[in-house]
């Protein structure tokens, strides 16, 4: 059993902004159903001002990866793109109060389906993001390193089971954690100078 | 209401059992190594439990019982314990693509020691059929090793004809029985298997207390250095409370079979007709050969670790095949062995029963549960009500 939140069982108890946006101009959709979870996240943003008026979502997964994408909602109604943009997936974690370790993907999801929702209202195709999102380096769940890269530099990791459980990449048949590792060397070396 | 459904987890310690537990817990705690009079009550104990365990998986000489701490335990020593005996050459192992994790996981080990581990594949039903084993089987063959019962879906392999076939080829046999006992009618006489584990906590003994049953004359050698406790077979001071404990829950367990296999069947048919009957749900076990009180449902759409915290949320206790209940990132190896579909594994929910279950708590459990699903899947982004 997991040990989660009050605020992560409230979140999946009452989820907030539940549903489809008819009006969104500014969809986002990550994840897959054989990778166990998948995020839909619907922004309506005004052309005008980029403030994003309204935001709601839908999620096939587990209770943390619901909270993860109801708070993700409440957190950037009423913030424009370039400030909602900053959330990162610490920022979620924190406003959820916290999750298991090997939970924190959700949360790495939640500030993916905003880029993606964020790329898809400035018609940003997903074929070109693709181009944007690098190589890929897990097959099994499908993760890039330009993914790997940011949660590594953004959370300070310095291990593979981290990043596995920031990232799912590895967590399967395991056959990229050399080069997972690489990836988490070449960072750390980058930010820290050694 | 509390109701609890995850009987193949873990069950209830009878009262019947507590009670054969508790002198041992309190004033006769000698040890049943020692010499002196105050031992004679453990080591009577002792003998006595192995009599009724011996008596349950219809073993021919008391002395092919070993008490051990748990299911996983009987497993390895029976494995590891005859391979490292085995003087013949033969060097395969044979083993099915559904074991439990006690079992499955040795196939490294295995390896390591010089042995070809051959995975039985299972049918869409999680089935081993006898064909698969005809396939692979041959005098290198060591060791058969095939669960009774599966975990997962409840689904019982062809375990007669495993032994008999394995028998020809001159290899020996161990079954993983754990989900097994207590629930079908086990018999090593009837079905000559060299080696069966069992566990306690499965049946109402509590937990950390476990039995291997080993056939005389089954080469063997003890890996647990240490005393000469099991006849020099499992080192370590007896667990003498735990092990009277089982001795009566098997005596009971064996009492309940007849219940178990009419009254508990029913209320599993009733709980597991009203969840099909659920929109887009499907039954991982298979439909006929399976213990009498397990279920495996998949609700398609929604993912396994939401719909067990909404279930605790109105009490009720059962288990998915989903990777998000687990620090694996994986689902059920035993879901997708039978060729689920990832996303169906994710979403699979096992619900089994006891002798303890009730059919208002069933009845209680059919009302909730479309609800239940309902309500996780007006989350998903696959669902659209039409």
């Amino acid at each position: 059993m997991w040990d989660y939140s009050d605020k992560v069982m409230d979140y999946f108890r009452n989820p907030r902004n539940m549903g489809e946006l008819p009006d969104a101009n500014g969809v986002g959709k990550v994840g897959s159903m054989a990778c166990g979870d998948v995020m839909y996240l619907y922004l309506k943003i005004d052309p005008k001002t980029e403030v994003i008026e309204k935001a709601t979502f839908k999620t096939f997964g587990c209770a943390s990866a619901i909270a993860s994408a109801s708070i993700l909602t409440e957190m950037v109604i009423g913030k424009t793109i370039e400030e909602a943009l900053k959330v990162t997936n610490k920022d979620i974690v924190e406003a959820l109060g916290g999750l298991p370790q090997a939970k924190f993907h959700c949360s790495v999801m939640g500030s993916e389906a905003l880029e993606a929702a964020v790329n898809d209202y400035r018609g940003i195709k997903p074929e070109e993001k693709e181009e944007l999102e690098g190589k890929l380096v897990c097959r099994c769940f499908a993760v890039t390193d330009k993914l790997i890269e940011k949660v590594v530099r953004e959370n300070h990791l310095t291990t593979v089971d981290e990043v596995t459980a920031y990232t799912k990449a590895g967590g399967a048949c395991g056959s990229c954690k050399n080069e997972i590792q690489e990836i988490i060397d070449r960072v750390n070396k980058g930010c820290c100078g050694a | 209401m509390f109701v609890y459904l995850d009987n193949n987890a873990t069950t209830k310690v009878a009262d019947e059992v507590l009670e054969e537990m508790l002198p041992y817990l309190k004033e006769e705690y000698g040890n049943a190594s020692s010499m002196y009079e105050f031992a004679r009550k453990p080591i009577k104990a002792l003998e006595r439990a192995r009599a009724k365990v011996a008596g349950f998986l219809g073993a021919a000489y008391e002395d092919e019982v070993i008490f051990t701490s748990c299911g996983s335990e009987s497993d390895s020593t029976a494995i590891l314990g005859f391979l490292g005996a085995l003087r013949e050459k033969r060097d395969e192992v044979v083993i099915s693509d559904v074991e439990h994790p006690a079992v499955f996981n040795l196939r490294k080990p295995l390896e390591k020691l010089g042995f070809k581990v051959r995975v039985l594949p299972v049918n869409k039903n999680g089935l081993v059929e006898i064909g698969a084993l005809r396939e692979v089987i041959s005098e290198k063959t060591a060791l058969v090793s095939v669960m009774y019962a599966n975990n997962e879906t409840g689904n019982l392999m062809p375990i007669a004809e495993i032994t008999s076939l394995a028998h020809e080829f001159g290899a020996h046999v161990h079954t993983d029985a754990v989900q097994a006992a207590g629930k079908i009618k086990l018999d090593v006489t009837r079905i000559p298997v060299d080696m069966l584990s069992i566990s306690g906590h499965k049946l109402h003994a509590p937990k950390g207390v476990g039995a291997l049953y080993l056939r005389r004359g089954t080469p063997f050698v003890s890996f647990l250095a240490g005393g000469h406790q099991e006849r020099g077979r499992r080192a370590g001071t007896e667990n003498i409370a735990s092990i009277a404990g089982f001795g009566k829950a098997c005596e009971l367990a064996d009492k309940f079979l007849p219940y178990e296999n009419s009254e508990i069947k029913r209320l599993r048919d009733k709980l597991e007709k009203a969840l099909l009957e659920i929109p887009y749900s499907y039954l991982n076990s298979d439909p006929d050969s399976r213990t009498p009180n397990t279920t495996n449902v998949s609700f398609e759409f929604i993912e396994g670790e939401a719909i067990l915290l909404s279930m605790s949320d109105k009490g009720i206790c059962a288990s998915t095949g989903s990777a998000c209940s687990s620090e694996s990132l994986e689902p059920s190896h035993v879901l997708l062995a039978q060729g689920l579909d990832r996303k169906l594994a994710h979403s699979a929910v096992r619900f089994s029963l006891s002798r303890y279950t009730t059919e208002k708590e069933i009845d209680y459990v059919i009302g909730e549960m479309p609800g239940i699903i309902a309500r996780i899947r007006s989350m998903s982004p696959f669902w659209h009500e039409n």
